[in-house]
């Protein structure tokens, strides 16, 4: 069975709400939307204090090429535009809209039946998708139109679905493919058409065999559409791990991107949202949403408008546990730690996961034993402790030559360090310095 | 909720790993060698590691305490524990009281803390014990006791190792090869030399639960392994009047202990398999070295005492294979 | 005796060798450079902060030496006495340039600014401020983690563990700038001394509005803009809801102080407000509260013990 060839670590899985069918969620009683949902420019508001909108109507437009609209998941009234603590951090401004009713845009097609034919050009397509404000699902958020318009002298060659959700905790795309599969391959369908490729993979790791078989019986009707079984391994779910795995070729270090060895890589879940927005005209507002943890009393999927805010997710999953110690937005490997539940559910939002406080604390730090574990655990082949070290000692010139900008802070070289050290938070802090130093440098020429 | 919530970047989970855990692991692939040089070499063998030990446990917690004045202590991470071990390992079973007290002063007072304690010496500590008991107290350091004698300690009769044997051998002493006891013994440990170094049997139970238990890797102990085993097979086949077999070196004095628990120290030995394997080769070599044709008959420790300086450069030169650069577009 | 006469005589000539080489290489490849670079490095303190802004004392030495002018050139570790020794090596006149001190613009104690999450990441200011606003809900104030205290050279910043506070020891402070560049938010300033070391400032950078900034610390700067109205010298002004007094304009009349309604105008080592001075000030009794929590501040700073403050370094 395939797998990506360097590195990875073996989390605990902990899939405790795979076999919870996805539950619609209620409507809450105000809808928060931060302008900064993606990755890029910040959206700008188009609405103002007072508005009634509906849901479906576009509240905020996309700020730039990179970048994406933003809609409104309710009806409702604009209550205010202001700051809100969102997943960051820190405060950032959002359409704040009370919700009143349930009052959908006539344009959107509400019907489950499926629709397969699609009459559209490729271009098309990627306005549609541009347009409906799809970004990248799994958590990235890297807006979907850009990624389906190769920069000058780059062909895509095929679409690969990550589907692989290799995260611990989460199975908001495990429960997709359960409950959409045909969706889903129609979505794949469109994206293929829009990348102007003929062929398509849909990578899933082997610990969803219902998924995979499931999977696997739809696409006889797709022959171009592939689905290509995986060992277990995280980070598989990685974009450059992704192509490896499946089509066994490696993205050179930055500033080279997938797009450089032909492959287009999307979301289980972006190519559920590309069917709807092109084939329903339903623009992206709501998402499903995973809420887990060990002392959760009702693990559960939930189909949720976005905005909503976390404590409500949580209320309809049993409640906040009393010894609830950290609440995570998205996975334990890559997820952030939120300060408050008030923050909303944003177009990224893949996962709520409570840990108790003994799950929660680090412990302390102890000196590097060099026993190079975490060398051996980095998928990307670098050197964490390294590159940890002279992050903390502010060598930036250094630590970009030893390819700092190649990581993808997958945490695998944390979790395996037998010292507990707090590399990634280091490695972190200089791939973000470093970037800004290469970004100036670029900006000088 | 009461508490407040607890904010740090991700990862959020871990593997469960910690210093303590490897440490200890080593320990318990230690226990069969304990076990063989008991049944051999009798009290002798326990009165040396018990006085190792505690002598490394004690200097570890008193220089901490009252020369680096730490607040925390770092004797339970289990370190000084097998400095400890491996020390007494490397040392005669009739060894005085006194010198390997000193030993254990010097493997973690100079070899471990000048530098700032674990995971900051460049060499491994209790190599560096060995090393300076060995030049220091040469005629207590290769005395060894025959083996059986359960209760004897100080007033042990002494025989000749193996390793003695094969060089007088080259230095033309033919006769001395045949002294030499079958592989079988060497094997299981009927023979002569320092406490943990004889059972090449028990040793080796040690390495699969290490491997097993992924606290080491393969590289090291079988690239060391190959290369002693191929140079003196070349040897061998070019005169074995005067060079003793392949099996032989394998099996005898401390190659098996080095290879296996010395030269695979996290903090002394290089972090990528290529390196590893640069190194294990090195080590490998200098040994067969300083074996056939210097003046000691036993050169691993010094092999492994050489590499570890070299570490630091093959770290630099050895890097690990970046993502993106194995496939040739 | 031969062995002895031969083992002389080879060293003897090795030796004559080996300086004939050492003498040619010397003058072949001897590089010039301006002795008064040395000498200027000379009298400069060698500290290699890099607080003139170039690296190192040595760096700084041949910047004097080649720039033919000391204008703006000012070592801040020796500050104008050493800047005269420089002139008169180099004949020149020494710039004139104000003592300065690193300030810390936030005082939101333990006490004043409540903590609502916990802290679990690597102790680094930058590492926390990458992974959000910090414990309290200022997102502006200081996070206590010391990265500015393990950057001084001089021993002079120290974390208070009682407050969570850095503390400038302004005896050894030589105003070299590391711990301002080490802080991620900004916090520290570094500000004109002040005559007798007297000076004004907003101790406090919230840009949050009034609401958000008030429920998130005590003595934050609201944006009010009272000071901005009773300063008599247009030395303050009001950015993003947040107040700044500009030390070029500040006349350290003190007006401003009890004004300020959440008493984050911190005027440093005054005097004790006498009660004469409090008759010819019309203000209530409101501002005596505010002044004696001001004396409070100024006084408290040199009875610290700052041997216990500094926080333990990460290996």
């Amino acid at each position: 069975m395939k797998t990506f060839r360097i590195g990875g670590v073996h989390p605990s899985e902990n899939k405790l709400s795979a076999g919870e069918a996805i539950e619609t969620l209620a409507l809450p009683k105000q809808a928060v939307f931060p302008l900064s949902q993606h990755i890029g420019a910040p959206a700008t508001a188009i609405v103002k204090k007072g508005d009634v909108v509906k849901v479906g109507t576009k509240i905020a437009e996309a700020g730039g090429f990179v970048s994406a609209p933003i809609f409104s998941s309710v009806s409702g009234k604009v209550n205010k535009i202001d700051t809100v603590i969102d997943a960051s951090g820190y405060r950032k401004p959002a359409i704040f809209i009370d919700v009143d009713g349930d009052e959908w845009e006539e344009t959107i097609d509400r019907s489950t039946e499926l629709v397969k034919d699609c009459s559209y050009t490729p271009e098309e397509i990627v306005a549609k998708i541009k347009d409906a404000g799809v970004v990248g699902m799994g958590g990235a958020c890297f807006p979907t139109h850009v990624k389906l318009c190769p920069p000058p002298g780059c062909k895509a060659e095929c679409v690969i679905i990550n589907a692989v959700e290799c995260e611990p905790y989460l199975t908001a795309d495990h429960r997709l493919m359960l409950e959409k599969p045909e969706q889903i391959l129609v979505g794949v369908s469109l994206l293929m058409k829009a990348a102007k490729v003929t062929k398509g993979y849909i990578g899933i790791e082997n610990n969803k065999p219902d998924a995979i078989s499931l999977m696997q019986e739809k696409a006889i009707a797709y022959p171009d559409i592939e689905i290509v079984p995986l060992k277990v391994k995280y980070p598989q779910g990685g974009e450059k791990q992704l192509i490896d795995a499946v089509i066994g070729r490696q993205v050179p270090a930055p500033p080279a991107i997938p797009i450089s060895v032909g492959a287009v890589v999307q979301n289980v879940g972006t190519a559920y949202a590309v069917y709807e927005a092109v084939q329903k005209n339903k623009p992206l507002f709501e998402r499903i949403v995973t809420v887990t943890g060990k002392s959760v009393k009702k693990p559960s999927n939930f189909l949720t408008r976005m905005g909503t805010p976390m404590s409500q997710l949580i209320e309809a999953a049993g409640g906040m546990p009393e010894d609830t110690g950290k609440v995570i937005g998205g996975g334990p490997m890559m997820g952030k730690a939120l300060a408050n539940t008030e923050v909303p559910i944003c177009k990224g939002s893949s996962g709520v996961l409570l840990m108790n406080d003994k799950e929660a604390s680090r412990v302390e730090a102890q000196p590097c034993i060099r026993c190079a574990k975490c060398v051996g655990a980095c998928p990307m082949g670098l050197e964490p402790f390294l590159l940890a070290t002279l992050s903390s000692l502010k060598e930036w010139e250094k630590v970009e030559k030893e390819y700092i900008m190649s990581c993808i802070e997958c945490g695998s070289c944390q979790f395996t360090c037998p010292s507990h050290r707090p590399m990634l938070d280091y490695i972190r802090l200089g791939k973000g310095t470093v970037g800004g130093i290469i970004r100036a440098r670029n900006a000088k020429k | 909720m009461a508490n407040k919530l607890i904010i740090s970047l991700s990862p959020h989970v871990h593997s469960g790993d910690s210093v303590q855990k490897n440490m200890y692991g080593v320990l318990i692939a230690l226990i069969p060698a304990f076990i063989v040089s008991l049944i051999y070499s009798g009290v002798g063998a326990a009165i040396v590691t018990l006085t190792s030990v505690a002598a490394c446990v004690f200097f570890e917690w008193a220089i901490t305490k009252f020369i680096l004045k730490r607040e925390k202590t770092t004797i339970c991470d289990g370190s000084a524990i097998i400095t400890g071990v491996l020390l007494a390992f490397n040392l005669p079973s009739n060894l005085p009281l006194w010198i390997i007290i000193v030993g254990a002063l010097v493997a973690i007072g100079v070899g471990k803390m000048t530098f700032g304690g674990l995971g900051c010496n460049p060499f491994n500590p209790a190599l560096v014990g060995r090393i300076f008991l060995l030049i220091s107290f040469p005629v207590q350091m290769t005395s060894w006791p025959k083996i059986g004698q359960w209760t004897s300690y100080v007033d042990a009769e002494t025989a000749a190792t193996p390793l003695a044997l094969m060089k007088q051998a080259i230095h033309g002493d033919t006769s001395a090869l045949s002294q030499l006891p079958s592989s079988f013994d060497l094997f299981i440990g009927a023979n002569g030399g320092c406490i943990g170094e004889v059972s090449a049997a028990a040793l080796i139970i040690g390495l699969l639960y290490m491997l097993w238990k992924k606290i080491i890797t393969w590289h090291v102990p079988v690239s060391i392994i190959a290369t002693v085993f191929v140079f003196s097979g070349l040897m061998h086949l070019v005169n074995p009047e005067c060079y003793a077999s392949p099996t032989y070196h394998l099996l005898s004095g401390g190659l098996m202990l080095g290879a296996i628990f010395m030269a695979t120290d996290y903090v002394t030995s290089p972090m990528t398999h290529k390196g590893m394997l640069i190194y294990g080769v090195a080590i490998g070599f200098l040994t067969m070295v300083i074996r056939l044709f210097g003046a000691y008959p036993e050169g691993m420790s010094f092999a492994i005492f050489i590499m570890n300086a070299f570490t630091p450069l093959i770290n630099n030169y050895c890097k690990p294979k970046k993502f993106g650069e194995a496939v040739k577009k | 005796m031969n062995l002895i006469l031969i083992a002389v005589i080879s060293l003897g000539v090795i030796g004559l060798i080996s300086a004939v080489i050492l003498f040619v290489a010397s003058k072949k490849f001897a590089v010039y450079e301006d002795p008064r670079i040395a000498q200027v490095a000379e009298v400069l303190p060698q500290a290699n902060c890099g607080g003139c802004g170039y690296p190192g004392c040595s760096g700084f030495a041949d910047a004097c030496v080649k720039a033919g002018s000391l204008e703006g050139k000012l070592c801040p570790v020796g500050g104008q006495p050493v800047m005269a020794k420089v002139a008169a090596i180099l004949g020149l006149e020494a710039g004139t340039a104000e003592p300065m001190v690193a300030v810390v613009r936030c005082n939101g104690s333990c006490e004043h600014r409540p903590h609502i999450t916990k802290y679990d990441g690597a102790v680094s200011c930058a590492v926390a401020h990458a992974t959000y606003g910090g414990e309290t809900g200022c997102s502006y104030g200081c996070l206590g983690c010391g990265d500015c205290a393990r950057a001084c050279l001089f021993d002079a910043i120290h974390m208070n563990p009682e407050t969570g506070l850095p503390e400038v020891d302004e005896e050894k402070c030589t105003a070299c700038g590391a711990c301002k560049k080490a802080c991620p938010r900004n916090i520290i300033e570094i500000r004109p001394k002040g005559k007798n070391n007297r000076r004004m400032y907003v101790s406090c950078v919230n840009k949050d509005k009034g609401v958000i900034a008030r429920k998130a610390c005590e003595v934050s700067c609201i944006g009010c803009g009272k000071c901005v109205k009773v300063c008599p010298f247009e030395a303050i002004t009001l950015e993003n809801n947040l107040a700044y007094i500009d030390p070029a304009k500040c006349k350290s009349c003190r007006k401003c102080e009890p004004e300020c309604p959440q008493g984050a105008i911190v005027a440093k080592n005054f005097p004790l407000r006498k009660p004469k001075v409090e008759a010819a000030d019309p203000k209530s009794e409101n501002s005596k509260a505010e002044t004696s929590k001001t004396e409070v501040l100024s006084n408290a700073v040199p009875k610290i013990d700052l041997s216990k403050g500094t926080p333990k370094v990460e290996a």
